[in-house]
């Protein structure tokens, strides 16, 4: 069976999703991301569907699933890149997939990420050191 | 009722001898139809050509209409109703400059002394003969004035729906006019693409332009919205018109967490404010949306 690779990436793990989303595919995969979490201690998780033309109700509630048990194990999940025609879709069948983030691009994704762990950063220095903090291009 | 050859060819024989006569009998009747809207010679050079079609057609022994040796005259008739339906004529004035041909027909034929039974069954196959040719006319400027139609309506949907980029990362949509569930569709798919296009996380949808909002509408406009959100970008409506605002009250339509503002300029302030305050700068409501 075809495994989506999961990269960590400083505290992030990013997940590109390059196959057919089967069933088991996620729920495969579920299941990796849960373990990578926990292995690694990562705060942020981007899934890019760019590649996906076709999310189904299954797929779609597996994100959702994928969000709520990282945010369990306090990783934000970030979806990226998801193509009009599948919004669309979703949107059509009613599937709004609540709780999940959505941003446009993996950049974004990663900006989005950043700046949620900056806020949660212990208020300890007052100062303009965090300036420099990635924008949103 | 097809023609038989014999009756094709002595038809092509009487337009032939008959030519010039004939082409200006038919061009009077047509004329006094048309009441002065296309000059006399224009009129004649079309008849003209026409009648050559008929000949030409008859003469290569077309049984019917949609006979091989009929082709010429086919794309001929053809041309002169989708002229016609551009020019604005009516369906009856295109057929009927068809029809006039019988009459024109019978003018020569009365000048003909030796009229019998045999002409008179020739001119009853061959005026079915034109009948055909006229419905073909007719059926050609049906399907002239329907493309003209839809050509109208894809270019009022392109017309309509433009995606404006107002801000680096903001693009706004100026929504002018009803929005049925094409149009909807249309703007949708356009607005999503450009925030792809463009990668904008933001986007504003102007509906100063919406003469009336009604659930239907509303629904449309909250599908993009949930729709651009799933992609990553942020909606807000703009240009809501208080009567607008009043009618949306009463429908109980709810925007849920969807920010409305009342001019694109409040609308551009407030993403410019959440842009600003996303940037990097702790605090400042970043929650808020």
């Amino acid at each position: 069976m075809e495994r989506v690779p999961v990269l960590k990436i400083g505290d992030i793990l990013l997940v590109s999703i390059q196959i057919d989303m089967e069933d088991q595919v996620a729920l495969q995969l579920q299941e990796d991301l849960a373990d990578r979490i926990v292995g690694t201690g990562c705060h942020g998780v981007i899934i890019d569907i760019s590649a996906l033309d076709i999310v189904d109700s299954f797929v779609g509630r597996t994100l959702a699933t994928i969000a709520s048990i990282s945010r369990v194990l306090d990783a934000e999940t970030v979806v990226v890149g998801m193509r009009p025609a599948v919004a669309i879709t979703l949107v059509e069948l009613g599937l709004s997939l609540p709780g999940i983030r959505t941003a446009l691009t993996v950049e974004l994704g990663m900006a989005l990420l950043a700046r949620d762990r900056q806020f949660t950063l212990p208020d300890d220095d007052e100062d303009d050191a965090d300036e420099a903090v990635v924008t949103a291009s | 009722m097809a023609l038989s050859t014999d009756e094709a060819g002595r038809f092509a024989g009487l337009l032939e001898s008959n030519g010039e006569a004939l082409t200006s009998a038919w061009t009077d009747a047509v004329a006094g139809l048309l009441r002065g809207r296309l000059s006399h010679a224009e009129l004649h050079r079309q008849i003209a050509e026409l009648q050559k079609g008929f000949q030409s057609a008859l003469s290569g022994g077309a049984a019917d209409l949609e006979a091989e040796a009929a082709g010429e005259l086919r794309a001929l008739l053809s041309e002169v109703s989708s002229t016609r339906a551009r020019q604005g004529f009516s369906a009856t004035e295109t057929a009927v400059s068809i029809f006039a041909l019988k009459e024109a027909v019978l003018t020569v034929l009365d000048q003909d002394s030796a009229t019998d039974a045999a002409t008179l069954r020739d001119y009853v196959s061959f005026s079915s003969f034109i009948d055909r040719a006229g419905l073909f006319t007719f059926d050609s400027y049906v399907r002239a004035r329907e493309e003209l139609i839809s050509d109208q309506a894809e270019q009022l949907l392109e017309l309509s729906t433009p995606v404006v980029k107002l801000w680096e990362g903001v693009v706004a949509v100026p929504l002018v006019g009803t929005l049925d569930s094409a149009r909807a569709q249309v703007v949708m798919e356009r607005l999503l693409q450009t925030l792809v296009d463009t990668g904008s996380p933001y986007a504003i949808i102007d509906i100063t332009g919406v003469p009336a909002v009604d659930t239907q509408v509303a629904q449309h406009i909250l599908k993009t919205v949930v729709a651009a959100r799933l992609m990553g970008a942020d909606c807000i409506i703009s240009g809501i018109r208080p009567q607008i605002a009043q009618t949306i009250v009463a429908l109980g339509i709810e925007f849920g967490d969807i920010a409305t503002k009342a001019s694109l300029a409040d609308a551009l302030r407030h993403v410019l404010r959440q842009t600003d305050a996303t940037a990097g700068r702790r605090g400042a409501g970043r929650r808020e949306s």
